[in-house]
């Protein structure tokens, strides 16, 4: 096996200085002036009668991050041949590595919902790619200041690619405190897999415990499908209701039951009042229920439920309506809430963000903070609550959002980027001077989103503007 | 570098060039025509001559199980090939029997092995539906990589040592990866009569440097095509299914 010292260079990298690293590969700062950011080579560990996983994950990674972009990844700088030195070279990622974080735990309730928004939001862009993570945990993640960063894709899945280390496997792979219990099962393909660790990290973060041990057996590892951990409030009673919901849901094993987008998750922990706080199952069933359970023959598989891909195809996860209530509920109001429902069906458990803006004329200024204003906001909520009302949508499917601002379009961009909405779709008056001149509000926003949106016009009836023949 | 292959053209005019024209804009350093020139379609003579002559530019062409049923006046077959068989030794010239017995069951060229069928008895045909299909392909050559047609469904089959092949249906225009470790056995999907659920053509891209394989996808003109069968008085199941791909 080659001996690596600093001062060797490899392929133009000059190894500077040795990292602390895990038993699969070494981890060396390094330099190459062909980068303008700085560098990491990671080595995998290949001896000869050794682990062959080792091989096979590093052949995973090297396809996969070379494919990943954004900043919730390590760039990709280089990779080297196998019949010569295999290795990768990426970025060197700053910051606070979570594996430290965690030690830490439990952590005060902002913080906790500030880490899981972070990682929420990575795996969004992530799952985005058409990867699925597999092995997240605390020592995978750094809290840079660009926001959370992923490392280590060695396990990791692609939808376009062949699943080369699964093929090779029949235990199951992944860390035995945080996979997922369809994962345990040998299914890889399903991004609800890392919403799942998501939701044991934040477990740890909010209680100090991590939900399943570590159990070194797949024995061990198979008794979440049955065993649900102890809710986390009963570890930790400052956990608050809405934030143990969402842990729950995340670790929900019937994948019918868990999140199935890294985006609500997120728009969740940023939005504690939308949500629905379900009444706890009565755990104990007495002890007939009990003996009857254990002479039920289940079937693993359909403990862990459908995989989420089926609904996540379908149609977009969070849609935006953005409905101008300011003079009551009009024709186009009306038409806005025929295309929502319209765009809601592609999906059954699509969720809808209401989304009214209150126009303020100062910036900074609180108007709601007074008697008058206060009045305003109430009386938006509750028309807006009136309009969507026709949709029949369940409380965990919609909710309300009466935004002030000075520039409505502005608002309405910032709320979906921040919310990793999937679809927007906002009303278009009919043309007039003014709006020539300013610009509307609709074309700001095809101009700026992020996403897919939909304009809604009536049609007009009149026949103005049209030159006699 | 770059190759392009092109398998199962069977006489179809439309296809082949619209492929050729793809295979231009994209450049290619080796381009191969993995048999297969004839049989089912309306065009041989057209195909056998454009093939001929990108042999003498360079192309590398081996022989097809069509082929060699033209050439040899074979009769062992499906009733709709056997038709169209003998519907093509009608329009042939003995230049064009020539050309086509002459071809080679395979070749290889650096680590690339090109047959027709399998790399099992390349001249019985097997067909290579299967991971056990597959491995015996790959048993009988020690090639990294394998490239055949025969079957019109594209798949790659990547094998690494005492393991199993590992099936994998590669998307179209979507790139695969060639990978180090393994070694590989390409199937190409079809040029002239895609039986995969997609009626367009269907050839093998590989870039060497990136270590990546795509199954290129090109519509053409199929009605076209099927007009020309039909008026050739050719089998209209032969016609319908360049329509649906099957």
């Amino acid at each position: 096996m080659q001996r690596f010292e600093a001062g060797t260079v490899i392929d133009g990298f000059e190894l500077v200085e040795k990292l602390p690293s895990g038993g699969m590969a070494s981890l060396w700062r390094v330099t190459n002036p062909r980068y303008d950011f700085p560098l990491v080579l990671k080595i995998p560990f290949l001896d000869p009668g050794g682990d062959v996983s080792v091989i096979l994950g590093f052949e995973a990674e090297e396809l996969i991050l070379k494919r990943l972009s954004g900043p919730h990844v390590p760039r990709f700088a280089a990779s080297g041949s196998l019949a010569r030195v295999p290795y990768i070279a990426m970025e060197f990622v700053a910051g606070s590595g979570m594996a430290g974080i965690v030690g830490n735990a439990p952590l005060p309730v902002d913080e906790v919902a500030t880490i899981g928004t972070e990682i929420a939001r990575a795996l969004a862009a992530l799952h985005r790619q058409k990867v699925v993570h597999l092995d997240l945990k605390p020592e995978n993640i750094i809290l840079a200041k660009r926001g959370a960063v992923l490392l280590d894709f060695g396990l990791a899945w692609h939808a376009e690619l062949p699943d080369l280390l699964g093929a090779e496997s029949s235990v199951p792979m992944g860390t035995a405190a945080y996979i997922a219990p369809e994962q345990v099962l040998g299914e890889r393909s399903d991004p609800a897999s890392d919403l799942f660790a998501l939701g044991c990290i934040l477990y740890q973060l909010a209680t100090g415990e991590e939900p399943f041990g570590r159990p070194a057996t797949f024995a061990g590892m198979k008794r979440r499908l049955y065993h649900a951990p102890k809710p986390p409030r009963d570890i930790n009673e400052t956990v608050p209701r809405w934030l143990e919901a969402i842990i729950l849901r995340c670790m929900e094993v019937d994948r019918s039951q868990r999140y199935a987008e890294a985006a609500h998750v997120l728009s969740d922990l940023k939005n504690p009042d939308q949500v629905v706080i379900a009444k706890r199952k009565p755990r104990d069933e007495g002890l007939w229920a009990a003996i009857a359970k254990l002479f039920r023959k289940t079937d693993d598989r359909s403990l862990v439920g459908r995989s989420t891909s089926s609904r996540t195809h379908a149609g977009p996860s969070i849609v935006l309506a953005a409905v101008d209530l300011a003079n009551g509920g009009d024709a186009l109001a009306g038409e806005v809430l025929n295309e929502t429902a319209r765009v809601l069906a592609s999906r059954e458990d699509s969720w809808l963000a209401c989304v009214t803006v209150l126009k303020t004329e100062i910036i900074g200024g609180t108007p709601a903070a007074d008697e008058t204003g206060r009045s305003v906001y109430l009386k938006r909520l509750v028309a807006m609550k009136d309009w969507a009302r026709p949709l029949h949508l369940p409380e965990d499917r919609i909710s309300y959002h009466v935004l002030e601002a000075v520039s409505p379009a502005d608002a309405i961009l910032n709320y979906a980027e921040h919310n990793d909405v999937g679809h927007i779709v906002v009303g278009a008056r009919a043309s007039s001077v003014i709006r020539r001149h300013l610009g509307s509000v609709s074309t700001k926003v095809v101009a700026q989103a992020l996403c897919s949106v939909s304009v809604v016009r009536l049609k007009t009836v009149e026949e103005q503007g049209r030159q006699p023949l | 570098m770059r190759i392009a292959i092109l398998s199962d053209i069977h006489a179809n005019r439309e296809a082949f060039d619209a492929v050729l024209e793809v295979v231009h804009e994209r450049g290619s350093d080796e381009l191969v025509l993995l048999g297969d020139l004839v049989g089912y379609g309306p065009d041989p003579i057209y195909v056998v001559e454009r093939a001929a002559d990108l042999t003498a530019q360079g192309a590398l062409c081996i022989m097809g199980n069509h082929d060699e049923a033209v050439a040899r006046n074979l009769r062992d077959m499906t009733e709709n090939a056997r038709f169209a068989v003998q519907w093509t030794r009608k329009c042939l010239a003995p230049a064009h029997f020539d050309f086509l017995a002459r071809l080679p069951l395979s070749l290889q060229s650096e680590d690339r092995l090109y047959v027709h069928a399998s790399a099992e008895r390349p001249g019985k045909w097997p067909y290579i539906r299967d991971v056990d299909a597959a491995e015996r392909c790959l048993a009988s050559t020690d090639a990294r990589f394998i490239f055949c047609g025969h079957t019109h469904i594209p798949a790659i089959y990547y094998t690494l040592p005492v393991r199993r092949p590992m099936h994998f249906q590669p998307l179209d225009n979507v790139a695969a990866p060639l990978s180090e470790l393994r070694r590989h056995l390409v199937i190409a999907g079809a040029v002239g009569q895609p039986r995969d659920g997609n009626p367009a053509a269907c050839f093998v891209l590989i870039d060497t440097e990136r270590r990546e394989v795509t199954m290129v996808r090109v519509p053409y003109d199929h009605e076209e095509t099927g007009r020309k069968i039909q008026a050739a008085g050719l089998p209209g199941w032969l016609g319908m299914r360049l329509r649906i791909g099957r």
